[in-house]
């Protein structure tokens, strides 16, 4: 039997790792298409200011892209290292998709990006623009490969099992790619990944507000950033991917986890704000509830009903059962493949083949399971109700305030009155972390939540690791954490430096072509140093 | 469709997996090789500037044909992937690390003007550049040799060496190949492209290295024909049947590896390429022909990647636990269906990304001057 340590340590690397990942990502896919709205900006109006905008933002851009692009080979070779497996299992569906993000993606924005910073004097402008735009073209591109990988795993369609090779097969990839929940979760997280960009420009520029510093710079800065941000501050809401939790088992009992909702409800669901989840007593206890939305978002409908925890686990339990059935066939199978009886009997079941599996973190054999083990196993399609509960509620508030920063800031920008709220800019510049903390509680939600399968309702997450040593996998968990908090260090030492040396640090007289205009500086600071940097410009 | 059948998507696949490998060593070969050389073609900071710049605006796109590798192995050759990453267990993980490095090490090497901060990145360059090199030859070694693993009757697969057995001498040797491979295509890229000392001195360096790589290569390639073991399918061979390594029987015979080339004597073309490359680019060098030298390591390489690929053919990745349980071209892909997508997707995608590659090297031409470096040092690497 597969060792629970292992699997917890591998699933920690891999949390750990993909989690730090995805500090990255976000800031890619908001920024470049920033940047591509800046500089066709100054193509349109060949004023100097686009130019050093887009010149600037592509710095930080750059410091950022780098550290994404280093931490996303890790995650390419995770599943091979520590979850080959789940490699095995499903890498005929999953792996498609993730050759196809480096055919139309990868080599799309890691060609062009050389460019954006080494071909400003090499390209005319309306060639320099389209590069930029290929770049930001080239990284939504891979958001929505992957998140089609990811959409498969958590409502895993067009494939069926297949015993000869024992593991999962593609039937249709059409299926694959038009995935409900990996749609859903492609618009949700590019626009999640708009909004950081959104938020890290705006705050970025109110510190040069407070700070009196390159004004007419930051202005224009905050102003794309308010509009764009607005923009996509609405669709991550309106567009949140609850709607890919009406499909699918394990989407159903994530839903219902994360809204602690026990009991089916009859419909249409009423939403809980905010309560205290008791895994005591299944319930939600101080709860206060909205009726109807629950329903209306999850089912877009006032009629189909969504249910609860307790009926899901039911639900399991008798897919467990019919699991087992499929296991006895596949064995037989395996020892006979012509036995054309159990081939039959296999393609009842074998939908349910997966939750036969989940058996095996308690029974070698799940024939021999008895009625303990199954109602142990159906309680184990339970993910923990608390975490999700409170992150979920945490996430979507986030939301919340970033339309209402956004929609704020756009009316400052708007009538032109940009300095006119010091508080405001302060709260821009204390905001920047919120929309990486919102981006990981989303996936936490969508993640954790799917457990315990990694495949939903196909492969449990314990049988999908690689044959490794406990101390094995523990190593190379203190290697990247070593060297993904050194990164961390002077990624952050790099940007601050950056940010505080501001657009203007290396003007064309001090022998470097590609900055624009001076620019009168000082007065007080509010933040960082100012003496070392400011003597500069 | 007749013609495309499950056997002929196989071997299309096969040759995929060897056209990505070449592509991954032709071009982010380069940049490996100048990193790795950087300690030797560059003593000074702006010559280390003009080496580094060199593969500045072209290593990120480079960089994705190993991605590209690795996600074409995963979705073609699934079985592939899951023994050799998590078999490769530790080798992989150095050799991530050292790639973890290298794109920091470009971005932020010039931001701050410190020596000890410039000098850090610097070796974390080398570092990036000669650990990936020594391991994915060594890694290349051990395939020759078969590696120890087996699968349980639920095709999970098992692991029994650790990273100090991949470090045999034979493997050691394949190694030492790869990195004088890829330090002379970079010493040639160098050449191409960069001025002053740093040119200079790669152009030594490849004047050396050429023939040692000849050398090593002509040595290894007699070693494996005529005394390393080679795996022999002894069962039946079904080309088009489900993709499980358990169905077949296979034996291990002395100078197993060369049978193919008896077999098919056209495969004799790959290592007379991978020679006549190396013979070409010594003598192009000689008459400071800098592009048709950086073409002849280009052909070179091919070819020595090629013959690795056709003497092993059909298996991809021999046990050396269990070699029944081998991984070959008929046992280990993907389903037909999959391997058809895929293939229909790089019909499309790959002309493009040859074509617009192309395109952004056409922007590049021109060699990087230390002139070049300190007008515009804050905007280059």
């Amino acid at each position: 039997m597969i060792d629970s340590g292992l699997v917890d340590l591998s699933r920690l690397q891999f949390a750990m790792t993909a989690m730090y990942h995805f500090l990255f990502v976000p800031l890619t896919l908001g920024l470049s298409f920033l940047i591509a709205i800046m500089e066709s900006v100054y193509v349109m109006t060949r004023r100097q200011v686009w130019r050093d905008m887009t010149i600037f933002w592509g710095k930080l851009f750059g410091i950022n892209f780098a550290v994404g692009v280093a931490t996303g080979i890790v995650m390419e070779f995770q599943f091979g290292m520590n979850w080959a497996y789940y490699s095995h299992y499903v890498g005929d569906i999953f792996g498609a998709p993730l050759a196809i993000e480096g055919l139309m993606a990868f080599f799309l924005e890691a060609t062009f990006i050389g460019l954006f910073f080494f071909g400003w004097d090499k390209l005319t402008r309306v060639q320099h623009l389209m590069v930029t735009w290929l770049v930001a073209v080239g990284s939504n591109f891979s958001a929505l490969w992957i998140l089609v990988a990811n959409g498969w795993m958590n409502f895993p369609v067009g494939s069926e099992f297949n015993p000869l090779t024992m593991r999962m097969e593609v039937t249709d990839f059409a299926a694959v790619i038009f995935n409900p929940v990996a749609q859903s979760k492609f618009v949700h997280t590019v626009s999640a990944g708009y909004v950081t960009g959104a938020v890290f420009v705006l705050g970025v520029s109110a510190f040069y507000l407070l700070n009196n510093r390159h004004i007419e710079f930051a202005k224009r800065s905050m102003t794309v950033a308010a509009s764009f941000g607005l923009a996509a501050a609405l669709s991550v809401v309106v567009l949140g991917d609850e709607s890919g939790y009406s499909v699918g088992e394990n989407q159903k009992m994530k839903l219902a986890a994360m809204e602690g909702m026990y009991e089916t409800q009859e419909a249409p669901a009423s939403f809980t704000v905010v309560g205290v989840p008791n895994p005591e007593t299944n319930r939600v206890d101080y709860a206060i509830h909205i009726p109807y939305v629950l329903g209306l978002i999850a089912t877009r409908s006032v009629s189909e009903e969504v249910p609860g925890i307790l009926e899901l686990v039911e639900h399991a339990k008798a897919r467990i059962k019919t699991g087992i059935a499929a296991y006895d066939a596949l064995q037989t199978i395996k020892k006979d493949p012509s036995n054309s009886e159990a081939t039959l009997r296999f393609d009842a079941f074998k939908e349910d083949l997966g939750f036969g599996l989940l058996l095996k973190q308690f029974v070698e054999d799940p024939r021999d399971a008895t009625e303990e083990q199954i109602h142990q196993a159906a309680w184990s399609t339970v993910p923990p109700v608390a975490p999700l509960f409170w992150s979920f509620r945490f996430m979507v508030a986030l939301g919340f305030l970033f339309i209402a920063m956004f929609a704020y800031a756009f009316w400052l920008t708007a009538r032109r009155e940009h300095t006119k709220n010091r508080l405001f800019l302060k709260a821009c510049l204390f905001a920047i972390p919120l929309p990486w903390i919102a981006a990981e509680l989303g996936w936490f939600v969508a993640e954790f939540g799917r457990q315990p399968w990694v495949i939903d309702s196909v492969l449990p997450t314990f049988l999908a690791v690689s044959s490794l040593d406990y101390a094995e996998v523990l190593t190379t968990l203190i290697g990247f954490v070593f060297i993904y908090s050194t990164l961390a260090v002077i990624e952050v030492g790099l940007l601050r430096k950056t940010v505080l040396e501001g657009p203007y640090a290396h003007p064309p007289g001090s022998s470097d072509g590609a900055s624009g205009i001076q620019q009168p500086e000082l007065v007080k600071p509010v933040f960082g140093q100012s003496g070392a940097t400011h003597g500069i410009s | 469709m007749e013609f495309l059948d499950y056997t002929v998507l196989r071997v299309i696949w096969w040759a995929l997996l060897g056209v990505l490998l070449i592509g991954f060593a032709v071009t982010d070969g380069f940049d490996m090789g100048v990193a790795a050389l950087l300690p030797f073609v560059a003593k000074t900071d702006v010559e280390k500037r003009v080496a580094i710049n060199t593969i500045g605006p072209v290593w990120e796109g480079n960089q994705v044909w190993l991605i590209l590798g690795g996600g074409a192995i995963f979705a073609a050759w699934p079985a592939l992937y899951a023994v050799s990453f998590s078999g490769f267990y530790f080798a992989m993980f150095i050799a991530l690390f050292a790639l973890i490095l290298r794109p920091v090490a470009f971005k932020f090497r010039s931001k701050r003007d410190c020596a000890k901060w410039r000098s850090m990145w610097d070796a974390a360059l080398f570092i990036g550049g000669l650990v990936p090199a020594l391991i994915f030859g060594v890694a290349v070694g051990n395939v020759l040799l078969g590696v120890p693993f087996y699968f349980d009757d639920t095709l999970r697969p098992f692991y029994e060496g650790n990273l100090f057995g991949l470090l045999n001498p034979f493997a050691l040797a394949t190694g030492v190949l790869s990195v004088l491979m890829l330090s002379t295509h970079g010493a040639l890229w160098l050449s191409l492209k960069a001025s002053g000392q740093v040119r200079i001195r790669a152009n030594t360096i490849a004047m050396w290295t050429i023939p040692l790589v000849g050398v090593l290569f002509l040595v290894l390639g007699v070693v494996v024909h005529l005394w390393l073991p080679g795996f022999v399918i002894t069962s039946e061979v079904v080309t088009d049947g489900p993709s499980n390594p358990l169905l077949k029987e296979v034996a291990l015979v002395a100078g197993g590896w060369g049978s193919n080339f008896d077999t098919y004597p056209w495969f004799w073309t790959a290592p007379v390429v991978g020679v006549l490359g190396l013979v070409v680019a010594w003598f192009a060098m000689l008459f400071r022909v800098e592009w048709i030298a950086f073409v002849g390591s280009k052909l070179s390489i091919a070819g020595i990647i090629t013959t690795v690929g056709v003497s092993m053919f059909p298996f991809i990745l021999p046990s050396s636990q269990d070699p029944g349980a081998s991984l070959t071209v008929w046992d280990s892909s993907s389903s037909e269906l999959t391997l058809f997508i895929m293939l229909i997707a790089t019909l499309i995608f790959m002309p493009l990304i040859l074509a617009y590659t192309a395109w952004v090297f056409k922007i590049l031409f021109g060699r990087v001057t230390e002139a070049y470096v300190e007008d515009n040092q804050h905007t280059v690497y």
